[in-house]
């Protein structure tokens, strides 16, 4: 069973198992620091369903729903 | 000598470059498309620079229009040096971008901008170790406070007369052998010479299904494009990913591991600034923050512009009175000269009392790094109108200009985003539209009438971006959206970055200001206005206004302020109140408001979302407008 970045709670880590997306996204999350066996800690969640913010090597980034979705991870 | 300004976005590039350059600066375009990059001629040592800054990019992937254009540039625009300016707190993730830049074989330094910041976070550089490792000078800034910017120039100086490379740095074995096999095979068929690029450049990118040069590739018959293939598939066949994947993975661990050679890790200092997100992005706090800051910056542009402009303009209307003692006033010349000093009136009394405040809070704003995180609040709300949370930032700036906003659009990534962006954000009342708004329906209505008209606006742009998401019902792709660590605004910095948005608006707006106002006066002169008014009598009287508004709402087009000008002057005096109903006061206010956009806007709006979307988007507005006034007129 998958679990996805739009699941992890407030101040969790997690590892990135893979990005289930085309180049586009690859790229842009790519761009952000976002690659696979990368850690990310999930720092906020904004109300009625907005983006996630996480952070990533130091940097945050605000992610939308349904980018955090297709994001693969494992737990710590 | 052309020094060219490379950089992450939020790495302080556009700082070092008002360091240097700041009020001489020219924004321009690149070569037919509306992505804008800033460049100045310097005298530095006794020499004359071009500077240029080009748009902050994470990489140089085509996917991105700034990055392309970006990319572009440097290949094609001989540069004898490029600058790459890193945020030192985030040195890990700006040397991805610093490696394909030393793909690129160019002259370049590097600038380790922030270390303060990044100490303050507990990190410290071996900077020797980095420039031995990249094989270019490294010079640490703080270019907020000018620390090592001179310096940083008197190197680059230097390098750039000796045109120093830095090092090719390369990936793991078995990739980089992929890489070269492909290298050898474009080096053999003279391909990188078309492009202008290094061989292995150009291979990393073909195995990077770059589309930009793989799209030029395709239209060649030529059985390189099958090698690229047979390459791309060999990556994927050994690595168990794409080709891209596997390449952004190693230059993502060479970056890794470079950062953690040269990077020693200390304990951190934590300040205020790190808990103000703990307000600022809360789930509840966070919503009254924003609404609260929204409230402070449209009061202080408010106040300060109303300071400003009941003086300026009592100055002005005294003035022509005076001039009618000696020239007598039923002569051409007078009617020239009162119309020049109507638009000069206008352009200096009117708009720039409310432009200049508003322009200079939100380039504090931006700088201090507010932005990002309206964009990051605002997001979910933004989905209910089919768009997400980047858009609030053209937003936003249609509140200053709507030419900004509409090239603001450009940070969406989805043509269908950017049109929906794009015409809401036409219908966001800019400076001009606000000058009309407070002078006419603050001053003689009430404020209360003022706020209502900005409530009303936002209804209506949600119900029509409700209404355009329905009929193009792509799915938004979703937000990424990086926010930056808070930085202290400098003074210095954001008045650069004022001046040069109010540049625009002085050098294009006021002559057009004065010539329409001097048209105007011309038209009443030789009573040739009544023509157009009787011409635009349907819609007048539709919208029960008086006759003479009509040549009012022909300006109005040419540049929005001349609406609030030429209404004064087309019914003959400053007390509007007089003449006008506060009804009439509120049908003209809205139908202003609403409807065609200025030719300013028409012509960005031309070539960012093209012509047919355009000629939909003036239809739209003025429908609107004129439903609304109309309403306006029966229900207030």
């Amino acid at each position: 069973m998958t679990i996805t970045l739009d699941s992890i709670g407030e101040n969790k880590k997690v590892k990135v198992v893979s990005i289930s997306g085309g180049w586009g996204i690859r790229q842009r999350l790519g761009c952000l620091g976002i690659h696979p066996e990368d850690m990310i800690t999930v720092k906020k969640s904004a109300i009625m369903r907005g983006p996630i913010l996480i952070s990533v090597h130091g940097n945050q980034v605000a992610l939308g729903r349904g980018v955090a979705r297709k994001v693969v991870v494992e737990a710590e | 000598m052309k020094i060219v300004l490379m950089g992450q976005p939020n790495s302080g590039k556009s700082t070092i470059f008002n360091h240097v350059a700041g009020y001489k600066a020219v924004t321009s375009n690149f070569p037919g498309k509306t992505v804008e990059y800033t460049s100045s001629k310097v005298n530095l040592f006794g020499e004359t620079f071009e500077i240029v800054d080009l748009p902050g990019t994470y990489s140089l992937t085509s996917f991105d229009l700034a990055e392309l254009e970006a990319r572009k540039y440097l290949l094609r625009n001989s540069v004898d040096i490029v600058i790459n300016v890193i945020d030192a707190s985030l040195l890990s993730r700006s040397l991805e971008l610093t490696l394909q830049l030393l793909e690129l074989k160019l002259p370049m330094i590097i600038c380790l901008n922030m270390i303060d910041e990044a100490e303050r976070k507990g990190i410290k550089i071996d900077i020797g170790k980095l420039s031995k490792i990249l094989g270019v000078p490294v010079m640490p800034t703080i270019a907020v406070k000018g620390n090592g910017v001179k310096e940083l120039f008197s190197i680059a100086y230097k390098m750039g007369e000796k045109k120093k490379i830095g090092k090719t740095i390369n990936f793991s074995k078995d990739v980089e052998d992929v890489v070269t096999q492909l290298s050898t095979q474009i080096k053999k068929k003279h391909v990188e010479q078309e492009f202008n690029v290094p061989e292995r450049f150009l291979a990393l990118k073909y195995l990077e299904n770059d589309s930009y040069f793989m799209e030029n590739y395709k239209k060649k018959s030529n059985d390189l494009f099958k090698e690229i293939v047979h390459f791309q598939n060999t990556l994927k066949e050994t690595h168990g990913r794409q080709s891209d994947v596997v390449i952004s993975s190693e230059r993502h661990h060479l970056s890794m591991n470079i950062y953690e050679s040269v990077v020693l890790l200390t304990k951190p200092h934590t300040s205020l600034i790190d808990y103000l997100d703990n307000i600022l992005m809360h789930p509840f706090l966070g919503y009254i923050s924003l609404g609260l800051i929204f409230y402070l910056f449209f009061n202080l542009v408010f106040s300060v512009g109303k300071m400003v402009e009941e003086p300026l303009l009592d100055y002005f209307y005294r003035i022509i009175p005076l001039i009618g003692r000696s020239i007598d006033s039923e002569t051409l010349l007078f009617s020239i000269i009162s119309g020049i000093i109507q638009g000069l009136a206008g352009g200096i009394a009117i708009v720039l009392p409310y432009l200049f405040p508003f322009l200079f809070g939100l380039a504090i704003l931006e700088d201090l790094g507010y932005l990002p995180r309206i964009a990051f609040l605002l997001d979910a709300f933004l989905h209910k109108i089919g768009l997400h949370g980047k858009s609030i930032i053209p937003f936003i700036l249609g509140y200053g200009c709507t030419v900004p906003a509409i090239m603001a659009t450009r940070i969406l990534e989805s043509g269908r985003d950017r049109f929906i962006a794009s015409v809401l954000a036409t219908m966001i009342p800019c400076a001009a539209r606000m000058t009309i708004i407070f002078a006419l329906v603050a001053f003689y209505i009430s404020p209360q009438a003022a706020l209502a008209i900005y409530i009303l606006n936002i209804i209506v742009i949600i119900i029509s971006g409700k209404i355009l998401s329905r009929l193009l019902p792509e799915v938004t792709p979703g937000m990424i959206l990086e926010i930056p660590a808070y930085h202290i605004p400098s003074i210095k910095v954001a008045l650069a970055k004022t001046w040069l948005r109010m540049k625009e608006f002085i050098f294009i707006a006021w002559p057009l200001l004065i010539v329409g106002s001097t048209i105007l006066s011309l038209l009443q002169y030789y009573k040739a206005d009544m023509l157009i008014n009787n011409f635009f009598s349907p819609l007048t009287s539709l919208l029960g206004l008086p006759l003479v508004v009509g040549t009012t709402l022909i300006f109005g087009i040419l540049r929005k302020e001349l609406s609030m000008l030429m209404l004064i002057q087309a019914i003959g005096t400053t007390n509007v109140i007089a003449v006008m109903s506060a009804t009439q006061i509120m049908t003209f206010t809205i139908f202003v408001i609403f409807y065609v956009p200025c030719v300013a806007t028409i012509a960005v709006l031309w070539k960012e979302i093209g012509s047919k979307r355009t000629l939909f988007t003036i239809a739209f507005t003025s429908i609107l407008a004129i439903i609304l006034a109309t309403i306006t007129r029966f229900v207030y």
